[in-house]
């Protein structure tokens, strides 16, 4: 991260401090120096601030940590870049960034990695953390050189949406990973039964002859993959859970105390199958949208932390990508800009309090990746969201930070927005004004 | 912009014409009104009457068909337009031109109307969505979504047969419903004319999910399911299905679902018997019963000019205004 404003002292007064990780929630002034959160309340003795940012009548969190953002470089720098997302990620109040290992080249070498580090570093804005390929060009036979991964500063091994060549690399592969102490980031979706579908096989699959990618592509997935963690041992992390039945196989495997955890995509718990029956290739997404139980059966499993953590999914696309007829598009929603409104309308909602919204944001996902962010508490490394609640807003060409505006979202009225972000004590975003 | 606006303008007439799904009871029987009307034309020994004299039509076809592609140039040409057909399985689309591209180049030379089948469901959709405003589409096949002038003609062939109360008749449709744009159209269409019963049969490999949803009555049986009916239609069974795992052998599959003479005893003494073409004899039926009496196939044919002369006029006929 920049050090040239790290000796910056901060005090952040007056806003309402939520904080799950260590169970904070109450209107407090906090003070930054050095990077780190130095006091809380009281300042500390000798504090002289640099700079103050008024906060009454906002919300005071940690930095959001996004599980899954790819950011397009390297590989696809027409459709996005480390910079472009980066700054989009700040704007959003999101301090952490998790890029799956499915760029191009692959992140099955050390110098990805590294390549990927420096250019967050060079942009400054926002931290990326990447996950390992679990097999060598995500090709499903050869495993990926673990150790030396997780050397690199891989916080996980996956194989994204890539399939194993058969049950029996995908034990290997896992007990490799468990050596080595790494988390396998899981994307459940069973290669053959999805068969190159485009949507849900549901009603509006069947009405629009749009080629289905049925329920069970989903939950065969989880069934094997959960023998196989019970079998191996290894830590894994289902990442975007779609279906009601498979997140209900999760909080079973939980409650035997296997070592699982699974996160949501936002789009999923606000869309659904009826959404593309337009055809509307905005909302052409993969795993595919669900059913309307479905969303209601992942907000409960959110709820109730079934589902620890929620991620942008983050998948910006260039206009072209986007301008074919449904099945011919590429699958995925532009997402940060949207991730904390969206959410925070979960709460208007009354699906989840506020408090466990933010720990699905922080905290959550933080945990999941073993990574000491996500909190408030003294000392930590000051990852900081600053956000209106009751401030309305659009998104729209203007106001949308992403390279890709590829979103379903464009032209919504919001409420809640970020007005400042810190990374490491540093002002890396402030609403309306230079940093 | 969804479908129903896309396909009716603000005075409820046809603009494009893309799926049944959107359209109302009135408006099909208008086309069916329409082409009883150019039937006649069809029949006459000077076949033209210059409705869309001066209008150039193209044929944009992304997937190989030789009866609905000559049938729309024939009706075109009744309709004394200028047609150009372009087949793009084998043009630009293989340079790596985008379907965009190629819309807005054809565009530029002035089209009046898109004819279009592609692979993809949707297509004609998105191809509506994009075009000029005073540009017309007809979906002549997109992907497994719709095929609406052959439901059409289906319609047309079945109230000349059959007279105009749909409300007394009993419809199976028998075959690959799964993978048929031509069925869901046909099932579209009949609900919309109030049919007594639909009814789909197939084996469960190829049927799509929640197939009552579509609005049929479902069957396993080829013997119940086609019980008192007054129409079949027999779908087309591509080869490539028994690759995937859907069906064990065209023998089964015949022995099961194949319409034969001792089959045809179940439905009504009545019974018509459609097939949407190409026939394959001896997998989705006998010759004796494609070339029977109760058959009706080349008849359908012979209407799929009417119809689509029907379509492209009313189309091509109605005003820019863009539905709210």
């Amino acid at each position: 991260m920049p050090a040239a404003n790290e000796q910056q002292r901060i005090r952040i007064s007056g806003g309402r401090v939520i904080d799950p990780a260590s169970g904070v929630d109450s209107i407090q002034d906090m003070y930054v120096a050095a990077g780190r959160i130095v006091s809380m309340g009281q300042a500390p003795d000798g504090f002289t601030s640099d700079r103050e940012i008024d906060a009454s009548g906002q919300v005071v969190c940690p930095g959001l940590i996004d599980l899954c953002a790819r950011l397009r470089e390297p590989g696809q720098e027409h459709k996005a870049t480390i910079a472009s997302e980066s700054l989009a990620a700040a704007s959003g109040g999101v301090t952490t960034l998790c890029c799956p290992p499915d760029t191009h080249p692959v992140i099955d070498t050390p110098a990805v990695t590294e390549f990927i580090r420096l250019r967050a570093e060079a942009a400054g804005k926002a931290r990326i953390v990447t996950l390992g390929a679990l097999t060598q060009g995500l090709g499903g036979e050869q495993l990926s050189e673990m150790a030396a991964l997780r050397k690199a500063g891989c916080v996980g091994v996956s194989n994204a949406m890539q399939p194993l060549r058969n049950p029996l690399v995908q034990r290997r592969a896992l007990e490799y990973a468990a050596t080595h102490g790494l988390t396998v980031f899981l994307y459940p979706n069973d290669h053959w039964l999805a068969n190159s579908g485009c949507a849900h096989e549901g009603r509006v699959a069947t009405r629009l002859g749009l080629p289905g990618i049925p329920e069970a592509a989903e939950t065969t997935a989880v069934a094997g993959d959960l023998a196989l963690i019970e079998q191996t041992g290894v830590r894994a992390h289902f990442c975007r859970l779609t279906t009601g039945r498979a997140v209900q196989m999760v909080a079973r495997a939980q409650f035997d105390r296997a070592p699982v955890t699974a996160d949501v995509a936002i789009p999923y718990l606000y869309l659904s199958e009826v959404d593309i029956s337009d055809f509307d290739s905005r909302c052409h997404l993969l795993p595919p949208l669900r059913t309307v139980e479905d969303r209601q059966r992942l907000r409960d499993a959110l709820q109730q932390g079934t589902l620890s953590a929620i991620c942008s999914d983050h998948q910006p696309h260039e206009p072209d990508a986007k301008l074919r007829p449904f099945p011919a598009t590429e699958p995925g929603i532009s997402g940060l800009d949207s991730l904390l409104p969206l959410s925070l309308q979960l709460v208007d909602e009354q699906a989840i309090e506020l408090g466990d919204l933010i720990h699905r944001l922080t905290a959550g996902p933080a945990t999941i990746l073993g990574l000491p962010f996500g909190t408030l508490a003294v000392g930590a490394i000051a990852d900081i969201c600053i956000f209106h609640p009751e401030l309305t807003w659009q998104l729209d060409t203007g106001t949308i930070q992403s390279r890709g505006h590829n979103t379903p979202f464009m032209g919504r009225e919001f409420k809640g927005r970020v007005t400042h972000t810190l990374l490491a004590g540093n002002m890396v975003y402030s609403l309306g004004g230079a940093n | 912009m969804n479908q129903d606006s896309l396909q009716i303008n603000s005075s409820g007439q046809l603009r494009h014409f893309l799926s049944i799904s959107g359209l109302n009871r009135q408006i099909l029987n208008d086309i069916l009104d329409t082409a009883e009307s150019f039937a006649g034309v069809t029949a006459q020994s000077v076949k033209k009457v210059p409705l869309l004299r001066g209008k150039t039509i193209v044929n944009l076809f992304f997937e190989a068909s030789t009866r609905t592609r000559t049938t729309f140039e024939l009706a075109a040409k009744r309709l004394s337009a200028d047609v150009l057909n372009i087949n793009i399985t084998q043009s630009s689309a293989t340079k790596g031109e985008t379907l965009l591209d190629t819309l807005r180049n054809l565009e530029a030379m002035h089209v009046d109307m898109f004819i279009v089948r592609h692979a993809d469901s949707g297509a004609a959709h998105f191809i509506a969505s994009n075009v000029a405003t005073h540009t017309r589409v007809i979906n002549a096949g997109d992907g497994r979504h719709s095929h609406p002038t052959q439901a059409m003609l289906d319609m047309f062939t079945i109230r000349r047969i059959k007279g105009p109360d749909f409300g007394r008749l009993r419809v199976a449709i028998v075959g690959d419903i799964l993978h048929s744009r031509v069925a869901r159209s046909q099932i579209h269409a009949l609900n919309l004319l109030n049919t007594g019963e639909v009814r789909i049969v197939a084996p469960r490999t190829l049927l799509p999910a929640h197939a009552e949803s579509l609005g049929a009555h479902v069957f396993h049986n080829l013997q119940e399911g086609i019980r008192d009916v007054d129409v079949i239609i027999m779908l087309r069974l591509q080869h490539e299905r028994m690759q995937g795992a859907l069906l064990p052998s065209e023998h089964e599959y015949f022995e099961l679902f194949g319409l034969t003479e001792e089959k045809l005893a179940f439905a009504s003494p009545e019974v018509t018997v459609m097939h949407p073409g190409p026939i394959n004899r001896g997998v989705e039926m006998d010759s004796e019963v494609a070339d029977g009496p109760r058959s009706v196939i080349l008849e359908q044919v012979t209407h799929g000019i009417a119809v689509r002369m029907a379509v492209m006029s009313m189309a091509m006929s109605s005003k820019n205004t863009i539905a709210g």
